[in-house]
């Protein structure tokens, strides 16, 4: 059925017969199975403040079109969402509400948060096929439970978003990285701690071990730029590597490539994402043993490309955190669980969450933990 | 307010109930006789009083535990309590209730600078956090105004803000992890020291959630670096309007204060009897606070007061140093306890968008007259977070109701203009009957249905956050199950 208000998605899903696969521009490249429902048709920008720095869109609205009109106001979505398709060779129009529903940010939520905590309202279609609303256009509200932050992460398991609100930031006027060479996993963990911990507001805190790039980025006012680099050039300058700058332009390509995982993309293999405190990264990175890793979030955030079918869940053991298995083949995704289980309580909680929400399990059936 | 009433046959066990719950706490630590649990009546929104059964003070998550794992068998509802700051009445007993305070929970468990993290008791409160890491140059951010009384449990209970919340976000922005224990005494651990859940969002769904779904008893909290240096302007304007506008132009420079906090004139003259601290005297005040480098500082409030100058201001004032900053923030600081000088006041809490604060203060002005009630404005102006104070004489008869009339007629504006019922202070019993005004049924019961799933019975803080009359066939079999 081709979706093209929010009467016509509560008539599908009140409709449906079976399982519905929701989805968005259906980049991230999940397939659970089921009947295609696509949001894809509900686009558009229904307001747009820059003095209150909020928009609404329609949940298909392309990501693309989002970023553009906020361009023409100098602002952009500050979570710097990645996109998907390169890495895991899908096609399809990312659309924002497949960046909330499934809470995608980039490099800088270390700084400024992730795309939960930029997302205001919603507008979704429940399982039974009622209409809700949760959250609104505005910054603080604590009225009711937050069924935004619920929503954000759900990966349509919940409901199919219909409508989000959501916060935008100003664009800086530059931005430029500092680059320390030569350290090796430990030493350059360490050394983004360091920055992390400085008053300097740290924007993007990556390491890649292949190029052995630990970089560093700032962003704001000109002058404000180069005195903090200055000042971390100060700060991490017996850190144990060579000190080299990256101007906006060259900072600008890093961090773009950076966002979208962009050195795992040509190569064969299976990706997984581990979210983690970022002082466990070097040592989870050790026992995961991938063909290559690299690190984002100061170390919070460990990409790893492996071998095929290998079940880095096993090798890591338990730890604080969660592995995501990100690219590989369907089978393996499915044996294995996209992702982590939960400890038996939280568990519990979800599936009861899921069970109120959509009554009838016909929601991305099997894609987030066990269904009840 | 109503309230339900209280359970009879729950009432009728409480002799029972107090030595179940004193064979698993010391006897100090349970609070049964009328004189003394009387200083658990009320918390900051005293015009309600109610004194619980008994009030419980367990010391850590085992005895919290078992305190619910009795409560629930026995059926007795539970209200948990941090410091009893609510001004929502968040902390409201019922007369059958155990009160669960956190106050001597009050523990810092782990402090992580690597990984910019703390984690805590609950009941600790909200300064003191802060206090705990600035000796080493941190800091923990969200500041409500009472933050040097009131708890962590209850700030993650009302998802609480502050003055510098448009930089660093409120404490849904700041909380990466959570123990809590649910209504069964089940313990139940989310999140922690990285980021992001790995399913669900269920930290983003605790926090905020008025004590109903479970008593969070540890939590781990993002800690920032402190910036270098923090200075404020202070600008005055002949027109609201014009106010609104500069907040507006701010915003969009590019520029992201810490703080951009508004005052009307009756907020004003009253400071200024009050605290003398040399305000303009005009129609609107603004200050706005920026962070960083002493040459980064001075940059910012130049392009600040650029924009502000285009807007023909009465007073523009850059601090220069502490003392300057200190002598802007002195009326602010006190404006509560100025209004308060004046005569009683309630404190609303609604959100607008910022567009919409010229509109919705001139209604305010006309409601003020219609209602013969005195307002005075004072809020954060750069998430359109507005705390309009209300004066009333609680000696006159009559005059709470109509302070309470008047103030519903605030909230629903704000709902009207696109906003909300409330910024940060929470729904409690205060703005609980006024939910039908912002949310559909439908909307009501995806909620609710929250509720059911964490805690099935309903004997969580209940008669809070959700109308009486939505939330009456889930309470009613709860207790019909006794």
């Amino acid at each position: 059925m081709d979706i093209k208000s929010e009467e016509d998605l509560v008539e599908a899903v009140r409709g449906a017969d079976g399982l519905l696969s929701v989805k968005g521009g259906g980049t991230r490249g999940f397939a659970p199975s089921g009947d295609p429902l696509s949001v894809a048709g509900l686009s558009g920008i229904t307001l747009y403040e820059p003095g209150a720095l909020t928009m609404v869109a329609q949940a298909g609205t392309p990501v693309a079109e989002i970023e553009a009109a906020l361009a023409k106001e100098n602002q952009r979505l500050a979570f710097e969402p990645m996109d998907h398709r390169s890495l895991l060779g899908t096609k399809g129009t990312p659309t924002i509400g497949g960046i909330f529903a499934a809470n995608v940010s980039g490099p800088r939520r270390i700084a400024v948060g992730a795309a939960r905590d930029f997302l205001l309202g919603v507008r979704f279609v429940d399982g039974a096929g009622a209409v809700v609303k949760n959250g609104g256009r505005v910054m603080k509200n604590v009225t009711g439970y937050d069924l935004v932050k619920l929503m954000a992460g759900s990966f349509g398991t919940l409901g199919v978003l219909s409508e989000v609100s959501f916060k935008v930031l100003p664009c800086p006027e530059t931005e430029a990285s500092l680059v320390v060479h030569g350290l090796d996993d430990a030493q350059a963990i360490a050394a983004l701690a360091r920055a992390m911990g400085s008053p300097f507001e740290v924007t993007g805190a990556a390491y890649d071990p292949a190029a052995q790039h630990c970089v560093i980025r700032i962003e704001g006012f000109e002058s404000s730029v180069s005195y903090r680099m200055q000042r971390l050039k100060e700060l991490l300058k017996n850190a144990g590597g060579d000190i080299a700058e990256w101007d906006a332009a060259a900072s600008a390509i890093f961090w773009a490539a950076q966002r979208d995982v962009a050195a795992f993309a040509e190569n064969a293999g299976d990706v997984w994402r581990v979210s983690c405190k970022p002082s466990d990264a070097p040592m989870l990175a050790a026992k995961a043993g991938a063909e290559a890793h690299c690190y984002d979030w100061a170390g919070g955030l460990i990409w790893l490309r492996t071998a095929t079918g290998t079940d880095v869940r096993a090798r890591l053991g338990v730890f604080g955190g969660h592995a995501t298995f990100m690219r590989g083949a369907e089978d393996m995704r499915k044996l294995q669980g996209v992702f982590q289980p939960e400890s038996a309580g939280v568990a519990r909680l979800t599936a009861g969450l899921r069970a109120r929400f959509d009554p009838r399990g016909i929601f991305n059936s099997g894609l987030m933990g066990a269904a009840l | 307010m109503e309230m339900p009433k209280p359970d009879k046959k729950v009432l009728s066990r409480k002799a029972r109930v107090v030595a179940r719950l004193q064979d698993v706490l010391p006897h100090s630590a349970v609070i049964h006789d009328e004189r003394e649990t009387r200083a658990y009546e009320c918390d900051a929104l005293t015009a309600y009083k109610c004194p619980p059964m008994v009030a419980v003070l367990p010391q850590d998550t085992k005895e919290v535990a078992a305190v619910l794992r009795i409560c629930h068998e026995e059926g007795v509802p539970v209200v948990p309590r941090g410091s009893g700051t609510s001004l929502a009445g968040g902390a409201l007993p019922t007369a059958d209730c155990v009160i669960l305070g956190v106050a001597r929970m009050n523990g810092v468990i782990e402090t992580d600078y690597e990984n910019r993290l703390i984690r805590v008791q609950t009941g600790r409160t909200n300064l003191s956090v802060t206090g705990a890491v600035e000796e080493d140059g941190f800091f923990y951010a969200p500041d409500p105004s009472s933050q040097l009384a009131c708890a962590i449990a209850g700030n993650i209970a009302m998802n609480s803000g502050g003055a510098h919340c448009l930089k660093y976000g409120v404490t849904t922005n700041n909380l990466m992890g959570v123990t809590m224990v649910m209504m069964d005494g089940e313990v139940v651990e989310v999140g922690g020291g990285h980021l992001d859940a790995g399913g669900l969002d269920l930290l983003g769904l605790i926090c905020g959630s008025e004590g109903q779904l479970g008593v969070v008893t540890e939590a781990t909290l993002r800690i920032l670096p402190k910036p270098e240096g923090a200075r404020p302007v202070l600008m005055g304007f002949d027109d609201n309007e014009v106010a609104g506008a500069c907040v507006s132009d701010i915003i969009k420079a590019g520029v992201l204060p810490v703080a951009i906090e508004f005052m009307d004139r009756p907020c004003i003259e009253a400071t200024e009897a009050f605290a003398k601290a040399g305000y303009p005297m005009c129609e609107a005040l603004l200050i706005v606070e920026v962070e960083g480098s002493e040459a980064e500082i001075d940059h910012q409030l130049s392009l600040i007061m650029e924009i502000a100058r285009r807007h023909n201001p009465v007073e523009l004032r850059e601090s220069k140093s502490a003392e300057e900053s200190a002598a802007i923030w002195l009326g602010r600081k006190s404006a509560f306890g100025a209004m308060g000088q004046i005569n009683d006041y309630m404190c609303l809490d609604g959100t607008i968008p910022v567009s919409s604060l010229p509109m919705v203060l001139r209604r305010i002005g006309e409601m003020s007259e219609e209602f013969g009630l005195k307002v005075g404005n004072v809020f954060h102006a750069g998430d359109g977070n507005m705390h309009p104070l209300i004066l009333f004489d609680a000696n006159k008869p009559g005059d709470l109701e109509l302070c309470e009339a008047f103030g519903a007629e605030i909230l629903k504006l704000c709902v009207e203009a696109g906003g909300c019922l409330t910024g940060e202070h929470g729904v409690g019993i205060e703005k609980r009957d006024l939910m039908h005004v912002q949310y559909a049924p439908a909307d009501l019961e995806a909620q609710m249905a929250v509720k059911d799933v964490f805690d099935p019975g309903w004997l969580l803080n209940p008669a809070k956050v959700f109308p009486l009359d939505a939330s009456e066939g889930r309470r009613a079999p709860a207790l019909a199950a006794e």
